[in-house]
């Protein structure tokens, strides 16, 4: 079995009004891991959690070896970067905001980035084809390109493991797809640990090898999309009626839904035949 | 090639921030040169310097080293110090609204100033008492306001901002109280406090805020690094593992200290640290790298001219230096946003 890039054991932490409570979750190196659950389950409370923005009640986190509480803000920085929803940028060129991922390495006194800075923001820049609108505005960006910049600049920082906050809301499949293709080759290339809140189901199944169904703060579930993505774990968590099926081209689990008007009209059918 | 197209771009970058540099210095000699030729004795560029050289007790060396120098430091330092105090506050805040006396801090000086007034303190004490009520005035309400934004050793922004507001309503509606019940000469006296000068007789006290102002622009690079990652937000400073607790505090304390002593020693100037940075902004680009000292620098230039039409724009008397940074750099202000630029005010806090 391949070692944990991230093992959380008996997390308890949140907010007055909400509680993460036992939350228990190992992800293997090398994974590409999705978040799932619905809205106010504690997704987003979660990643504050691992990013240490959020104080912990109790529990570990485990990042690799090294425990992520007694990692310094900086050190943190340098072995988890997350890309947010919104990259809030303002004027700020694409480059100099690829370039900021390279913060957590610079020391308080050192005034210019080096040469191998600029290196590595272009390295990243290219490799999430980014390149081309170096020079631009992160403001004139679409949300798209948006989204790919703040994947670069999370990529500049050199983390073990990459966090991703519903990288693929807002956007049209192509988009979706674009940037999801471009996760999974970083994944399958960098051999990067890739761990995102997604709301989309049948991406998730799609794209994650292992997924976690987080529901009213607790667990629910963990394992492949196979394991979690079952119509009664669904039917639990989202108190939807969904049909699951098989992707013939992939294989993985796909959800279908049921609009009220259909399950009418399935119900009606049933009681007639009776 | 690409380590070649890498130099390139650095070399780029940082070549542009040496021009401004450049471009800036050398027009704070100009306005320099400007302020210590124009005035009621008009004396020509090439005189200042042979009277200078000279440096006997002519009276156009008196009046270039007793009266126009120390104003032009003064400016310098004053102008300097708003700015940086402004463009720190408007990083912290990311509220392009911010500058040092939104926070109470010229209503807290004000206060104090109008109450040693009243009290007939500078008469009973020495003239020094004015700018030390002012400093006074100005440190409690930065005390009031960063103890009541504070909660268990965190701060928050949003709620710092709006207490700032409130404590600086309450001070200058006292003042109001105080100068309603006082005597007309006091009530002269005070306004023309408020109103602000770059007339300062105590040649220490330029000196001690011109020391400060500099020592400031060094001390705030500290935080270049913090600045620049808080242009993201606070959350996003965070996952940079920039410690934003400690920095939004330093920096608050630092830029009110900056606005503090300005007030105590030169009266209310106001829109300095509100318009300076904003042009700063849109011309240098928003790296705090050279944002600090641009901005510290277009500071000095711009009260440095003010001054200057101040002091001659109806010789010989002299207008109030508040009055003219308000009505230019209003109309500046104006001018900006008409220019399109609106949309960086808006996005760039």
């Amino acid at each position: 079995m391949k070692p944990d890039i991230l093992n959380i054991q008996n997390l308890c932490c949140g907010y007055p009004k909400f509680q993460l409570a036992e939350i228990n979750i190992d992800i293997p190196k090398g994974s590409f891991a999705g978040i799932i659950g619905p809205n106010g389950s504690g997704k987003t409370t979660l990643f504050r959690a691992i990013t240490g923005t959020l104080n912990l009640k109790s529990g570990t986190i485990l990042l690799g070896e090294k425990n992520l509480l007694s990692l310094s803000p900086r050190q943190r920085a340098q072995n988890i970067a997350i890309v947010s929803q919104f990259s809030d940028a303002g004027d700020i060129s694409v480059e100099d905001y690829v370039l900021m991922g390279r913060i957590p390495y610079h020391s308080r006194f050192s005034f210019f980035e080096s040469e191998g800075d600029f290196w590595i923001a272009g390295k990243y820049m290219r490799m999430t084809d980014t390149w081309r609108f170096k020079d631009r505005l992160m403001s004139e960006l679409s949300g798209g390109e948006q989204q790919l910049a703040g994947i670069a600049r999370a990529l500049t920082q050199q983390p073990e493991l990459l966090l991703l906050d519903e990288p693929t809301s807002h956007l049209d499949i192509m988009h979706q797809v674009h940037i999801l293709n471009v996760l999974q080759q970083l994944n399958h290339e960098l051999g990067l640990s890739v761990l995102m809140v997604i709301h989309d189901l049948n991406l998730a199944s799609e794209y994650c090898d292992r997924l976690i169904l987080i529901n009213q703060g607790k667990m629910h579930t963990q394992g492949s999309p196979e394991e979690v993505l079952t119509f009664q774990n669904i039917e639990d968590v989202y108190k939807t009626v969904v049909v699951t099926q098989t992707n013939p081209l992939s294989g993985k689990p796909v959800i279908f839904l049921a609009s009220q008007k259909v399950l009418k009209e399935i119900q009606e059918k049933l009681s007639n035949r009776r | 090639m690409k380590v070649e197209k890498t130099e390139i771009r650095m070399q780029k970058k940082y070549l542009r921030w040496i021009v401004y540099l450049v471009g800036l210095l050398v027009l704070l000699v100009a306005s320099v040169i400007l302020s210590l030729s124009v005035g009621e004795m008009n004396l020509g560029f090439s005189d200042i310097f042979s009277i200078l050289s000279q440096g006997n007790d002519s009276m156009e060396y008196t009046i270039l080293s007793q009266i126009r120098a120390p104003r032009i430091l003064l400016g310098i330092a004053v102008g300097g110090a708003l700015s940086l105090s402004g463009i720190l506050l408007q990083g912290v805040y990311r509220n392009p609204l911010v500058e040092p006396y939104t926070l109470g801090i010229s209503g807290g000086a004000s206060l104090g100033v109008a109450f040693a007034i009243v009290f007939g303190l500078h008469q009973l004490i020495g003239s020094f008492v004015l700018p030390l009520t002012g400093f006074m005035g100005a440190f409690l309400i930065i005390f009031l306001v960063y103890t009541i934004s504070t909660r268990s050793g965190r701060i928050n922004i949003q709620s710092m901002l709006l207490t700032g507001v409130m404590v600086s309503f309450i001070a200058s509606s006292s003042m109001m109280l105080l100068m309603a019940t006082t005597s007309s000469e006091n009530l002269h006296g005070i306004v023309f406090w408020i109103m602000g000068s770059l007339d300062e007789p105590d040649r220490s006290l330029i000196y001690i805020t011109l020391v400060m102002s500099l020592v400031s622009l060094a001390a705030s690079y500290f935080f270049v690094q913090p600045l620049n990652a808080l242009r993201l937000g606070e959350e996003k400073a965070k996952q940079l593992g920039i410690n934003t607790d400690t920095t939004i505090k330093l920096l608050f304390l630092l830029a009110s200290l900056l606005a503090g002593v300005c007030v105590a020693v030169a009266g209310v100037i106001g829109f300095v640290g509100l318009i300076i940075p904003h042009l700063m902004r849109l011309l240098a680009g928003s790296d705090y790298r050279i944002l600090l000292v641009s901005s510290f620098l277009s500071g000095s230039i711009f009260l440095v001219l003010s001054d200057v039409i101040a002091r001659t724009i109806i010789s010989p008397n002299e207008l109030p230096i508040g009055v003219i940074t308000g009505i230019i750099g209003g109309v500046l202000f104006l001018l900006m946003m008409s220019r399109s630029s609106y949309r960086t005010l808006k996005n760039n806090g």
